[in-house]
């Protein structure tokens, strides 16, 4: 049978109400794939504030001897036995606890002591439930330089040249500084020094030498070379931080050495499912620690912040489940990855 | 490392803490700390 004319107009004009059709559905699905990524953006965003708030809250809470401010004196409570995860200074006036590493080279300085076992204990403690979450969350050194990293500056960089050389830097620091030159090396009586404290630690000075010799005039006269020198660190570290992040997390923390040696066995760990992993390395791109999370989700490096899960377009990265030990769809994944 | 040792790592390491803790407070560790945590720390702060 031949078309008429009318039947061939017919035919037109139902495609292009089919091609019509199609092109609005492609658009609506646009419009729906646009609204998905800017509620993942909103999402994200929330995550990462919840952490800005976690460290500020944990800093408000453990500094919050606001007397101490005030006066120019630090709490004299016996909850100073008892130490925070973090670098935190004693000698911080709003300090309500003890520093961990303070505490460790006081303890090795003390004549009766070879080894710490109390403060060991704290750091086992710590490291075995959170690992390098600490620095991410707990620290309140970590949380300055942090929001250093947030002032705009046209050139920022996750790491200083010679990164990977510089990192094993906070080991040498961790043995030789903190454990042998604070048990073997002292002075005629016996007594050792806080080399770290005394030389290193800008969060001391930050946080403790800073307000105490502005408050103190006996210790304004008594501030000299050592003083200068501490506040020279501090700044320098503080203006790395605007460029590169964390610096001093990165490169000369020794609390960071440690708990990152419990990452790959703390109850807090990250596991990659290798099934679902596409290996496109956007976990390390989003990562300003700069770890393939892909490749070793448990770098001694990281310090759990969460940008690497929540950048995954896969959802492959997750946190390991601990229990129970037998059966889980974690050490099933874990046996895959494994083989 | 086995499966089930990374799984049973953190249990250890956690009771191996409380123990040194133990250890620590029985040795009198804790007193050391807050002797030197309720005087302001003057090599922390530079000084002395």
């Amino acid at each position: 049978m031949d078309k008429t004319t009318c039947d061939i107009t017919k035919e037109q004009n139902t495609k292009e109400q089919n091609t019509k059709e199609q092109n609005t559905k492609e658009q609506n699905a646009h419009k729906k794939g646009d609204t998905n990524k800017e509620v993942n953006c909103r999402k994200v965003k929330k995550k990462k504030g919840i952490r800005l708030w976690i460290q500020l809250l944990w800093t408000a809470i453990t500094n919050g001897y606001v007397i101490g401010f005030v006066e120019g004196k630090i709490f004299k409570g016996s909850s100073k036995q008892f130490c925070v995860p973090g670098l935190n200074c004693y000698s911080c006036p709003g300090a309500t606890f003890s520093c961990p590493i303070g505490s460790l080279m006081a303890t090795l300085n003390a004549r009766q002591f070879h080894f710490a076992f109390y403060i060991v204990g704290f750091l086992m403690f710590f490291g075995s439930l959170f690992g390098r979450f600490v620095c991410g969350s707990l620290c309140p050194f970590g949380l300055v330089q942090d929001l250093l990293y947030k002032i705009p500056f046209p050139f920022k960089r996750k790491n200083m040249p010679g990164h990977k050389a510089l990192k094993w830097l906070k080991y040498v620091v961790l043995v030789v500084v903190v454990f042998l030159m604070g048990s073997l090396i002292s002075d005629a009586t016996g007594l050792g020094q806080p080399w770290f404290c005394e030389y290193i630690c800008p969060s001391g000075t930050l946080i403790a030498g800073i307000p105490l010799v502005a408050m103190n005039e006996g210790l304004q006269a008594a501030a000299g070379f050592r003083f200068a020198l501490k506040l020279a660190i501090l700044i320098v570290i503080l203006l790395l931080s605007v460029v590169y992040y964390r610096p001093f997390c990165k490169y000369l923390c020794p609390l960071g050495a440690l708990y990152g040696l419990f990452n790959p066995v703390a109850f807090y760990r990250f596991e990659v499912d290798k099934e679902k992993c596409v290996g496109c390395g956007a976990c390390q791109k989003a990562c300003r620690m700069d770890i393939p999370v892909y490749l070793k989700p448990n770098s001694l490096d990281c310090i759990r912040c969460g940008d690497c899960k929540r950048a995954c377009p896969k959802g492959a990265i997750g946190r390991a489940k601990i229990l129970p030990i037998n059966s889980s769809k974690s050490s099933a994944v874990e046996k895959k990855n494994n083989q | 490392m086995k499966p089930v040792l990374k799984k049973l790592a953190p249990f250890i390491l956690l009771a191996v803490s409380l123990v040194f803790i133990g250890v620590g407070l029985l040795r009198g560790e804790h007193q050391t700390v807050l002797e030197k945590a309720i005087n302001i720390c003057m090599e922390c702060i530079g000084i002395g």
